[in-house]
């Protein structure tokens, strides 16, 4: 009972926390809610009218929608692996990295379901693929599996956050029996999420651009490239604007780290690249598609080389350990590398694997405004989500927003 | 109505009966609280929500499903339609062949096909694509056109390559639906619950063949151009949102006649037969002729060959 009237407090207190902030919080807040309001209005026209007002046809019957998806999946999977080098190298700040971590996690999820929820044709059956409700197609199907990776994994990051803040808010330890172990299932969770999101791509042969043994771990190099990037601004951030400590020594090391993933990813690539044009089959219009266009359609070319010279500068910024350990030269490596992992994850993966069409038909691909202000409107419900979890998380962890000092008697 | 009687059998045999109670329950509260919000117009939008997968329906959930359903296209198209649930018949397997040799790229089998099975005009859905291709090139997609318009087919230097579902006796498709709305029936062929298909198109992604096509607008399909005989897993109304495909021709070939694509083809490209039958000129020209699949290399042994007959 002690315990119940506890957590009641602890939610009622947090939830007064949104509410107070300086007019900068509340500005970044309302620039949120007009990006949702105009996103909820583009996605209201597609639901009266089909997807047709998407520019996805028959061809390319994937798009923007699952692009931005399948990216989001690698930044959920990526902010948890923060965690092992935490353990690893001892850091003092763990508890906060992991929060962290977990924090954007379930942020990222939140944009990932809410990327599929607008691209189903019939979102009134959504509860056909809600798992003891409707009728999962196990184990047949990679996208029931999905569902349930990426449910349990949000249910699993929500439940630790929850945990951790609210023993903090009471000023109890909280108990390690608990907590380790759930981080520490989180870890292999993270890398079954995107595992199983490759596969799903992966696992077509219909689609030789996807149908490549190195998919996954190409999408888990790339998602240890782009979500730690997103950690390191932040943490940056955060130690500018709250009482947080984050030792340079740390944002150092992950730096350190992501110079190997990226190199990875790019060594990756080139085994792509090269065994497609070496081998130079039928498969190889799908990347020529990407690289150099086809038959006069060329409007992916100035994004995948973009991509490709974005990820390429940013691994010489942080292999370098004078670039790596100066803010300015970091920064701009952590935006390159994010862009370039945000072009190849999303648009560049998606349109070549269905471009030409299975009978060789090229249909060229563009995202409508429609697609634009639908996403912009899940982005800005991720950033409100994660903004707002931040809003209560960080007094907490500093220390500054407990039981005792929000009720005081 | 012989097709009653085997219904339950069918569906014991996949073990579907014992769906739970519990699921039910779960499924009828929340379901019904989603449906009031989403669909928010009195019963029938109810009925239709909480509808289950076909093949967990019984007998009666089954007829007051198609009673419902052909009251609401009657309503949507000002004009009766029977929505038949024919089962499959013992001993049969669909197999189809076409005569590369013959066929002229004419493309009267693709506007048979929308006359007899109710596809969206306008977006417009075609189930069969005709490929041209260059015969000094052989079957090369890169090269293939399936936008020939000329004066007059056949044209010099090229011959016809029509692509539409191969009832593959091993389907992508079905294997990746996350929620069982396509499956393969006994006789061979792979149909789609239009009521529980969910519109994720991860089955247009796994098609190797481009034979998955999807309502991205409401359907549009003027009174005059209904085909009143219909199919509940073929060529009944279908509603924006979701996948559809050819059956070949399931209201039709359920009942002994011929696929509207075969009996239209003026050059006799076009064979149908039971496979399952060593009597029959399906399995001749599988014997006799020189046959080949389209991307054998998948293995996803269709049931639709090509042939050269001459």
């Amino acid at each position: 009972m002690e315990t119940l009237r506890l957590f009641r407090h602890f939610t009622v207190d947090s939830l007064g926390l949104l509410f107070k902030g300086d007019k900068y919080y509340f500005a970044w807040i309302g620039f949120l809610l007009l990006l949702i309001a105009a996103g909820g209005v583009a996605y209201s026209g597609q639901i009266r009218d089909g997807l047709i007002v998407t520019h996805m046809r028959d061809q390319v019957s994937w798009g923007f929608y699952i692009g931005n998806f399948t990216f989001l999946v690698g930044v959920a999977a990526a902010a948890i692996m923060l965690v092992i080098p935490a353990y690893v190298y001892h850091w003092g700040p763990i508890k906060e990295i992991t929060l962290l971590g977990e924090l954007l996690a379930v942020s990222a999820l939140v944009m990932c379901l809410g990327f599929v929820l607008v691209d189903i044709g019939r979102v009134d059956r959504f509860w056909h693929i809600i798992p003891m409700i409707g009728r999962l197609n196990l184990p047949s199907s990679l996208l029931a599996w999905d569902v349930l990776a990426l449910n349990g994994y949000l249910l699993l990051n929500w439940t630790v956050v929850t945990y951790l803040l609210y023993c903090s808010y009471t000023g109890k330890e909280y108990n390690k029996s608990i907590v380790i172990p759930l981080v520490l299932s989180s870890i292999p969770m993270a890398v079954s999420i995107h595992t199983v999101t490759a596969f799903l791509y992966n696992g077509l042969a219909a689609r030789p651009f996807w149908n490549s043994a190195i998919l996954a771990p190409r999408f888990l190099a790339s998602a240890f490239c782009s979500g730690p990037a997103i950690l390191l601004v932040l943490l940056q951030i955060l130690r500018k604007t709250t009482r947080l400590q984050v030792k340079d020594e740390a944002i150092f090391k992950v730096a350190e780290l992501m110079a190997y993933t990226m190199g990875f990813n790019l060594l990756l690539t080139v085994a792509e690249v090269f065994k497609e044009f070496y081998s130079n089959t039928e498969h190889l219009v799908y990347i020529k598609y990407l690289f150099f266009g086809l038959k006069g359609h060329n409007g992916l070319v100035p994004f995948a080389w973009a991509s490709v010279i974005t990820g390429a500068a940013a691994f010489f910024l942080f292999l370098i350990p004078k670039t790596r350990t100066n803010w300015v030269t970091l920064n701009i490596g952590c935006v390159l590398i994010y862009a370039s992992v945000y072009i190849e994850k999303g648009m560049a993966l998606i349109i070549p694997g269905l471009t030409p069409d299975v009978l060789g038909d090229i249909y060229v691909y563009r995202p409508s405004i429609t697609e634009v202000l639908v996403a912009a409107g899940i982005f800005a419900l991720g950033f409100l989500v994660f903004t707002l979890m931040l809003k209560i998380a960080v007094p907490i962890m500093l220390g500054e927003f407990t039981s005792s000092k929000a009720n005081p008697q | 109505m012989s097709n009653e009687s085997s219904r339950p059998k069918r569906m014991t045999s996949r073990g579907l009966k014992p769906a739970g109670t519990r699921r039910q329950f779960l499924g009828g509260t929340l379901a019904a609280v989603a449906g009031a919000l989403v669909t928010g117009c009195g019963k029938e939008g109810m009925e239709e929500f909480l509808q289950h997968n076909f093949r967990e329906l019984s007998k009666d959930e089954l007829n007051q499903v198609i009673a419902r359903l052909e009251k609401e296209a009657e309503r949507t198209y000002g004009k009766k339609i029977r929505i038949g649930n024919e089962p499959p018949m013992q001993g049969v397997i669909y197999g189809y062949a076409l005569d590369l040799s013959r066929c002229i790229g004419c493309r009267r089998c693709v506007h048979a096909c929308v006359k007899e099975n109710n596809p969206s005009r306008d977006p417009q859905i075609q189930w069969i694509r005709v490929l041209q291709m260059e015969k000094e090139k052989g079957v090369d997609l890169e090269a293939a056109d399936a936008y020939y318009n000329p004066e007059e087919v056949p044209q010099e230097g090229h011959f016809y390559m029509p692509v539409q579902c191969q009832q593959c006796k091993n389907p992508p498709c079905v294997k990746v639906c996350p929620v069982g709305a396509t499956w393969k029936e006994p006789d061979g062929i792979t149909v789609i619950d239009y009521n529980w298909c969910i519109g994720c198109r991860y089955c247009m992604a796994a098609c190797p063949y481009g034979a998955r096509h999807f309502n991205w607008g409401e359907p549009t399909l003027p009174t005059e151009d209904v085909n009143p005989e219909t199919h509940y897993l073929g060529n009944r109304p279908r509603p924006k949102g979701v996948v559809e495909k050819c059956t070949f021709c399931i209201q039709r070939t359920r009942k002994g006649l011929y696929p509207a694509c075969v009996e239209i083809c003026p050059t006799g490209s076009r064979k149908f037969g039971n496979l399952a039958d060593p009597k029959s000129e399906i399995r001749y020209i599988l014997e006799n002729k020189r046959v080949f699949v389209f991307k054998g290399e998948l293995n996803t042994q269709p049931k639709f060959f090509y042939f050269y007959g001459v």
